[in-house]
């Protein structure tokens, strides 16, 4: 092991680690926006956006995001669109996580028992009230677990954004493989880089959970 | 000119390159599915032992599984691991690793939930009636929750699927490196290549994974009661 290796090249990991998590949030953010918008459209069954939708999820779950990033990166441009890399990891992870979100935000939503819908109709609430009052507090907050699994899924995806040219951690460990073939040491930072990012969100997550399992109604 | 970009795929043998780099993609995934679905049983199984070692060593190998990326693990084994045991590691050995000590872990935890959802009575009247503890499985635990843990192993592998093509990434020639060469090589014939090949390489998992997905779901609604 070369300690001086790893003190030398920290500084870059951490630079790297930030990248990768600005990105991450902002393509989180999106996705929740991708995926409310997806459910409201879905719960409403509005007729012809419905099947876009429905489309839209579909194409988005059954295909990798290293795959939507190459279309993005190098097949855009042939249509007269650039889009630098780091738009492309938003766009990409926005596009991919939105059908995640979408999905969880349907769960909550499905959860939800009849009677509380029923009852919302009865005392006469209207449709958008009905889901801004009785649906929406309830399924966000059954909902969490699954959304807490995206966010942390999604900042693992970001790992393939080294592939569209984005300097995240993963481009870093590669780059100093490349330079000076101390694969032990750079894979070593690389894992601990990760662990940092990703074990509080899991842990936070894991108490979240735990705690929700006792506010559930019917438990 | 966009237009006339998808003859690309006419030219040569280049569709056929493509299906057969898909073949690669799909056969690392069943491998490692196959795999992880055998390990996956028995680690599901010591994960339901009430013991705080073994319940200690299952944790931390599925949040270290859950935690780190795939792509980083495969280049642990394909760069790490290779070099501090001075082995020679093919990309499609790394990634058949790889991906059944990832799919390991997940299908561990599907197990074990399939197992802890049967309800405590179940095992009881097993016994009640006087049977051995392996006749407990074979009778009334596996039957049950087999039925729960298909549906879940089959979303598993199509998550398998589309993660195989990280592959491309240690050097395995899949589907999407076949279709970086087919680009490559039309650089001036079809300029407008790169659209055409990666919305079919796109096309192309999506046939793959949908039909596999729709499966699952239709299996899980079946199965519900």
């Amino acid at each position: 092991m070369d300690w001086l290796f790893l003190q030398k090249y920290t500084p870059m990991y951490i630079e790297a680690a930030g990248l990768t998590l600005r990105i991450a949030a902002i393509g989180i953010l999106l996705s929740f926006a991708v995926g409310l918008v997806c459910s409201v459209v879905q719960q409403l069954k509005i007729p012809v956006l419905r099947q876009i939708v429905g489309g839209y999820i579909e194409l988005s779950r059954n295909t990798p995001l290293l795959v939507q990033l190459f279309f993005l990166y190098f097949g855009f441009p042939r249509l007269g669109i650039m889009i630098s890399s780091e738009l492309c990891g938003i766009i990409g992870l926005a596009f991919l996580g939105g059908s995640y979100m979408a999905e969880a935000f349907r769960s909550g939503i499905d959860s939800i028992e009849q009677t509380q819908i029923e009852s919302g109709l009865s005392i006469g609430l209207s449709k958008m009230q009905l889901i801004r009052y009785i649906v929406l507090p309830q399924a966000v907050s059954v909902s969490v677990p699954a959304f807490c699994a995206n966010i942390i899924f999604l900042i693992k995806e970001t790992s393939v954004f080294s592939a569209v040219a984005l300097a995240d951690l993963m481009y870093v460990a590669k780059d100093l493989i490349g330079l000076y073939y101390n694969t032990n040491e750079a894979l070593l930072l690389l894992v601990i880089a990760y662990l940092v990012l990703l074990l509080p969100i899991s842990v936070v997550s894991t108490i979240i959970e735990r705690r929700l399992r006792h506010a559930r109604f019917g438990n | 000119m966009p237009d006339s970009g998808i003859n690309i795929l006419f030219e040569g043998t280049n569709f056929l390159r493509l299906l057969g780099g898909l073949w690669v993609t799909v056969r690392i995934s069943v491998v490692s599915v196959l795999l992880s679905i055998l390990f996956g049983i028995i680690v599901g199984m010591i994960m339901t032992v009430r013991n705080p070692v073994t319940k200690a060593l299952t944790r931390v190998y599925l949040d270290f599984v859950r935690i780190m990326p795939q792509l980083v693990l495969l280049f642990i084994v394909y760069f790490g691991v290779t070099t501090a045991f001075n082995v020679n590691l093919s990309g499609e050995v790394s990634a058949v690793i790889v991906f059944t000590f990832w799919g390991t872990a997940e299908m561990g935890d599907l197990v074990r939930g399939a197992l802890l959802s049967v309800p405590k009575h179940q095992y009881e009247s097993g016994e009640a009636i006087g049977l051995s503890g392996l006749q407990i499985y074979r009778y009334i635990i596996i039957p049950q929750t087999v039925r729960r843990l298909i549906p879940l192993a089959i979303n598993l592998t199509t998550r398998m699927i589309k993660t195989t093509s990280l592959v491309t990434l240690i050097g395995v020639i899949e589907v999407l490196k076949v279709g970086q060469q087919i680009i490559e090589t039309s650089r001036f014939t079809y300029p407008s290549a790169s659209l055409w090949i990666y919305a079919i390489v796109f096309f192309l998992y999506f046939l793959v994974c949908y039909p596999i997905s729709r499966l699952a779901k239709g299996l899980e609604k079946k199965w519900q009661n």
